[in-house]
């Protein structure tokens, strides 16, 4: 394979997908919600409806646009909560050592333990259904891989030159771990970042599907598959596309994120060729 | 071996005792219980006499350390509790249900280590081959793939149209039941093992001693049996265990799907219905599975690779 050629497909596909959420409203050629016709209801896809319709007449490509907007802003927002609690949980942890290292390091474990979606479902059957509780789900459940490679990184940078500079400058501790520290961390964590917002899109489809993220009429890729699930023998044009949304915008997060942890860390990248 | 053992468990409790503790603290916080919950849907309005009793009956009214105290008590000898829809020991509840995840999880490591090994392997033999290419393009798809659609486009494939399946449900319990449900979840660690074995090997053949082997006359074959397999087997077996023991938190959706009769599907049914006791049960029998296969893991290491000590 090329050098840089995962980037670049990864990076077109996720601008596409991006593309589509922002200009929804343009490029839709119905509304999502309301405008349905049971006149036109399950007709499969024709030059009118590029993707068929669902039971209750709704063009389904104009849904998967907005649906769109969901997926990536629940990805996006929950992979800014996840990278903030663990990035500040690593550097704390690896920067001050002592107890609260090991408390951390504990918490980091108990974290792994118990498998995200299994935490998330915990969350949702507590919150309820819901854009808000959806994000808060997936945002507080998968920090531990931000947390580890921040703590691991700040070890080996706080005997560092610099690092020792800055303390006998009198800079404070926190000044220290977010000026000095973090910005060699940036790489690697938007690495992680990237790669967690597919897992954040997995798993929103997941939990929607099981009926505990967003609810019909809204559009999002895992609602859509809910309610397709039941039609698939009549209708299997319902579920083939909101699947195909999900699968390309994934795919699309996961090379780039593949691409960009080549270009910023080149060891992996002999490594592997 | 035995120091291993107290090592890893020494890790093991810890977690174990903070896992009862978080699931339990999450769900007393929750708010509305099963009890407000009957009264919500509207169908049935209980007399709050009826409620109060219950209430008290099922030690909602106490307060939390009590409820706390008198849990983990119960959980020492092996009692999870009574769940609220069913009035059975939640332990019943599960019991049966493991053996068919075990069962479903046991497929889908088989399926994943068997195609995702073979694939990494056979693209790390030859780098930039078009096998290479294939099996990583299939890999980083498999990474990509949402499980239950994939559940669906081959429930629609398989089962629908091309009738060579059944559809779901858990049958008498035989290979044809498990085949597509075991595909759907095995295919995110297949791509996974795939990518690491391939990885894995690459960093291997290039090592020192295999360059020794090989300048020494060792045939290609004998190289990659002696010293090239044993070696990428030590990462390999991470990424196993590490998916294999995350597989039956994994499996909840797979199993909704197919209403494959599995832990994860009690558990998704159990938090529909508010039942809590089941919801905590279920969750501690994920995560004994992870901590369980991962303390095996720490000991496969110390056989495969008698380099690693612990100590």
């Amino acid at each position: 394979m090329k050098w840089g050629s995962n980037t670049w497909v990864g990076g077109s596909l996720v601008a596409i997908a991006i593309g589509v959420a922002v200009f929804a409203p343009w490029i839709a050629l119905t509304d999502p919600v309301m405008d349905a016709n049971l006149m036109n209801a399950e007709l499969p896809p024709s030059w009118e409806f590029p993707f068929g319709t669902d039971a209750q007449g709704r063009d389904i490509y104009s849904r998967i646009c907005y649906g769109a907007r969901i997926s990536l802003t629940v990805g996006v927002v929950s992979q800014i909560c996840n990278s903030l609690i663990g990035v500040t949980l690593g550097l704390t942890a690896g920067y001050w050592g002592g107890w609260w290292d090991d408390f951390v390091s504990g918490l980091t474990n108990l974290m792994l333990a118990i498998p995200s979606l299994v935490f998330a479902l915990a969350i949702m059957a507590i919150l309820g259904p819901g854009l808000i509780s959806l994000v808060i789900a997936l945002g507080l459940t998968s920090w531990s891989y931000s947390c580890r490679i921040a703590r691991a990184q700040v070890l080996s940078l706080k005997s560092q030159g610099y690092v020792q500079a800055a303390r006998i400058l009198g800079y404070g501790d926190l000044r220290i771990m977010f000026t000095q520290v973090l910005p060699n961390i940036f790489g690697p964590l938007i690495v992680i970042a990237t790669l967690g917002m597919g897992g954040a899109i997995l798993a929103e489809a997941a939990l929607s599907f099981l009926g505990l993220g967003i609810r019909p009429p809204f559009p999002s890729w895992g609602s859509m598959l809910s309610e397709a699930r039941d039609q698939i023998r009549a209708a299997p044009w319902l579920s083939v596309f909101p699947g195909l949304a999900i699968f390309f915008t994934v795919l699309g997060l996961n090379l780039l994120g593949d691409g960009l942890r080549d270009i910023l860390d080149p060891q992996s990248q002999t490594r592997r060729a | 071996m035995l120091l291993v053992l107290v090592r890893r468990l020494g890790n093991v409790i810890p977690t174990l005792l903070a896992v009862i503790a978080l699931v339990f603290l999450l769900f007393s916080v929750l708010p509305g219980s099963f009890i407000s919950g009957m009264n919500e849907d509207g169908r049935s309005v209980i007399d709050p006499a009826v409620m109060e009793r219950m209430r008290k009956e099922m030690g909602l009214d106490d307060p939390l350390y009590e409820r706390f105290a008198k849990y983990v008590g119960k959980l020492a000898t092996g009692d999870l509790g009574t769940s609220f829809r069913t009035r059975e020991p939640v332990t019943k509840l599960i019991s049966v249900r493991v053996w068919p995840s075990l069962k479903l999880v046991f497929a889908a490591m088989a399926f994943a280590i068997l195609v995702g090994v073979t694939l990494g392997f056979l693209a790390a033999l030859k780098p930039g081959s078009l096998i290479d290419t294939v099996s990583m393009v299939s890999a980083i798809s498999g990474l990509s793939l949402s499980q239950f659609w994939f559940g669906l486009m081959l429930m629609y494939l398989f089962a629908l149209t091309l009738n060579w399946l059944p559809s779901f449900g858990y049958g008498d319990g035989g290979l044809r039941n498990l085949i597509l449900p075991a595909v759907a979840l095995g295919v995110g660690p297949m791509a996974l093992l795939a990518r690491t074995t391939r990885a894995a090997v690459l960093d291997v053949l290039n090592a020192d001693f295999v360059r020794t082997a090989r300048s020494k006359g060792m045939s290609e074959r004998l190289v990659v049996k002696w010293h090239v397999l044993r070696n990428a087997l030590v990462l390999v077996i991470t990424i196993v265990g590490l998916q294999f023991g995350s597989l039956m938190g994994q499996a909840v959706v797979v199993e909704k799907l197919f209403a494959w009769p599995g832990v994860g599907s009690l558990m998704v049914d159990s938090v529909f219905q508010r039942d809590m006791p089941a919801v905590q049960g279920c969750i501690l029998m994920i995560v004994l599975f992870f901590l369980f296969i991962n303390t095996l893991v720490d000991l496969a290491y110390v056989v495969i690779d008698p380099r690693i000590r612990y100590g």
